[in-house]
Parts: structure tokens; C-alpha cells; sequence
């Protein structure tokens, strides 16, 4: 009787967890893999991560020099747009904020390029300010490449593929520029707590 | 339909249903020529990715995007940009 009732109050919890379901989610445990094309693998002795665009002086960090810029671990929630939510992901990376010292833009946009030709679109806000970081560990490990490794986007209060995985760069955009996916009926912002998935929402 | 093991990789015989709720003809027996390398294939022969927010299909030549497709409430966006050109066979 014990056992049942320890396991029906730990269902409870999960349901106490809804406030933190936004519209529409489902809640996974496992991890989906969703993929628009072949798994690029780079080389790591030529990879750069680099913020290009409306900045002065490009920045570009080798892998070497990336992993050596200070990292945070961070525990977030994601959404992904296909309807499954995921709670109390841990990654560990760099946040905007450190690749974003020093920078000085007028842009009011940036685009995410991918390895494999991916691009997604975001308000320079959302990047900033603790909201968004570069990852390369995924628990404790290095990430793996079906889920963006070497390094992704990681954007947690906006869908999912808006973290873009196989991360190589930020352009810093004056307009605001659409994205592989924005460019074909998906939201240009994203937020999961609106529930803006399509064009219009 | 064949799944290729790596990278989850279907042929498009599996958009076969997709692509007839948007078209009125067979679109799977359709030539489709790449807008980047120029090959021609059968639709039903190219690389169709649908484990994403829409369905992705790439030239098995060169990889380059050929279709992609979304649908949502009542909607369907079809980008046909890396497509130069559809042949389509009447029956």
C-alpha cells in the first residue's frame, strides 16, 4: 500500500508540474532526434564559431579557444515545435553574454548559421541578458552530433528550432532576415507560451 | 519505402500521401531536376527527411533542399525554390 501510494502522489507531482507545460506540449522523457538533413561532422581543427554581420570587427574563436572561454551549467525546460516538451535538460557552454562583450551593433536581428546550410532567426534581446547560451556537453557528456554536436544553440524560452544545433556562427542583422524554417510557414519569434508555431499565430 | 540507417533517411515514396493531399496529379513518378546540380530523379527516388517541423526533401546528389514542405492548422507552405523544374506525367 505503501509502494502504490508513494507512486500515485509521484503522478500528482507530474501534474502539479503543468503550470510548466506551455499550450499545446506533451511531456517526454526521452530525447527525439529531429533532422532536416545528412549529420554534418566537422573537423574540430578547423571549426570556428563566429559573430559576423553589423559588427566592426568579426570575432572568431577556434574550438580550442571556445572550450576556454568561461562556462556556465545550466538546467532548462525545451519545447520543441513538433508538440514534445522535455523538463530539466543540463547543458554546459557558454552564454551570450560572455561571446557578446565588447560588441557594439546597431542590429536588432541576428541569423544562426549552421553547419549543413541551416539558418534560423532571432531577435538580438533573446540572446542576451542570460537567455541564450552556446553548448557543447549535453549531462555531463560532449554532445552528440545527432543532437548538434560539436556545439548547438541553446534558447530554452523559445522552440526548439530556434536552438539551432551545429552551430558555426551569429550575423548580426539590421532587418530581421527569415530562416530556414521561417521562410516556410514557421513563426518568426516562436515564444511556446503563445503558442506561435505558424505564420500569423 | 527504405529507410537508410544513417542520418534517418527515407525515399519519397514515403511523402506519397503528402504530396497527394496538395496535388491533383502523381507527383511520386514526377522527374524533379535540382536547382543546384542539375540532376534529374523520380520524386519518389530522393532523400525525404520527416523527423523535423516540416518535411525536407534533398537532391541524393548533392544534398541541396529540393522541397520543403509544412503543414499546420489547415495550412500547407510548399517551398519549391531548389526545384528548377517538375516534370509531370499525365495518366
Amino acid at each position: 500500500m505503501g509502494f502504490i501510494s508513494r507512486g500515485f502522489r509521484g503522478k500528482r507531482r507530474d501534474t502539479a508540474d503543468s503550470g510548466r507545460l506551455p499550450p499545446g506540449q506533451y511531456l517526454v522523457n526521452d530525447y527525439p532526434v529531429l533532422s532536416a538533413g545528412p549529420t554534418p561532422r566537422p573537423n574540430l581543427d578547423t571549426w570556428t564559431f563566429s559573430i559576423e554581420g553589423e559588427i566592426d570587427t568579426p570575432k572568431k574563436w577556434t574550438w580550442q579557444e571556445f572550450l576556454a572561454l568561461p562556462a556556465e551549467t545550466v538546467t532548462k525546460d525545451i519545447h520543441c515545435v513538433t508538440k514534445w516538451s522535455k523538463f530539466d535538460t543540463t547543458w554546459k557552454g557558454v552564454s551570450f553574454d560572455t561571446l557578446f562583450e565588447g560588441v557594439e551593433t546597431a542590429a536588432e536581428y541576428t541569423t544562426q548559421f549552421s553547419d549543413g546550410d541551416y539558418t534560423t532567426n532571432l531577435p538580438l534581446e533573446d540572446l542576451v541578458d542570460g537567455k541564450a547560451w552556446i553548448v557543447y556537453e549535453y549531462n555531463g557528456e560532449p554532445l552528440h552530433p545527432e543532437h548538434g554536436g560539436p556545439a548547438r544553440m541553446l534558447v530554452p524560452h523559445l522552440y526548439f528550432w530556434k536552438s539551432a544545433k551545429w552551430i558555426r556562427g551569429v550575423r548580426l542583422d539590421k532587418e530581421q532576415q527569415p530562416g530556414f524554417w521561417e521562410t516556410n510557414g514557421y513563426n518568426n519569434y516562436g515564444d511556446p507560451w503563445r503558442e506561435q508555431r505558424y505564420w500569423g499565430d | 519505402m527504405n529507410m537508410r540507417m544513417a542520418d534517418m533517411t527515407l525515399d519519397g515514396n514515403a511523402i506519397g500521401g503528402l504530396l497527394r493531399e496538395i496535388f491533383t496529379m502523381e507527383v511520386t513518378n514526377a522527374e524533379a531536376t535540382c536547382a543546384g546540380c542539375g540532376a534529374v530523379n523520380a520524386v519518389g527516388r530522393v532523400e525525404v527527411y520527416v523527423h523535423a517541423p516540416g518535411t525536407v526533401v534533398r537532391c541524393p546528389a548533392c544534398q541541396q533542399v529540393l522541397m520543403r514542405i509544412v503543414r499546420g492548422e489547415g495550412r500547407y507552405w510548399l517551398d519549391l525554390t531548389g526545384t528548377r523544374t517538375l516534370e509531370l506525367v499525365e495518366t
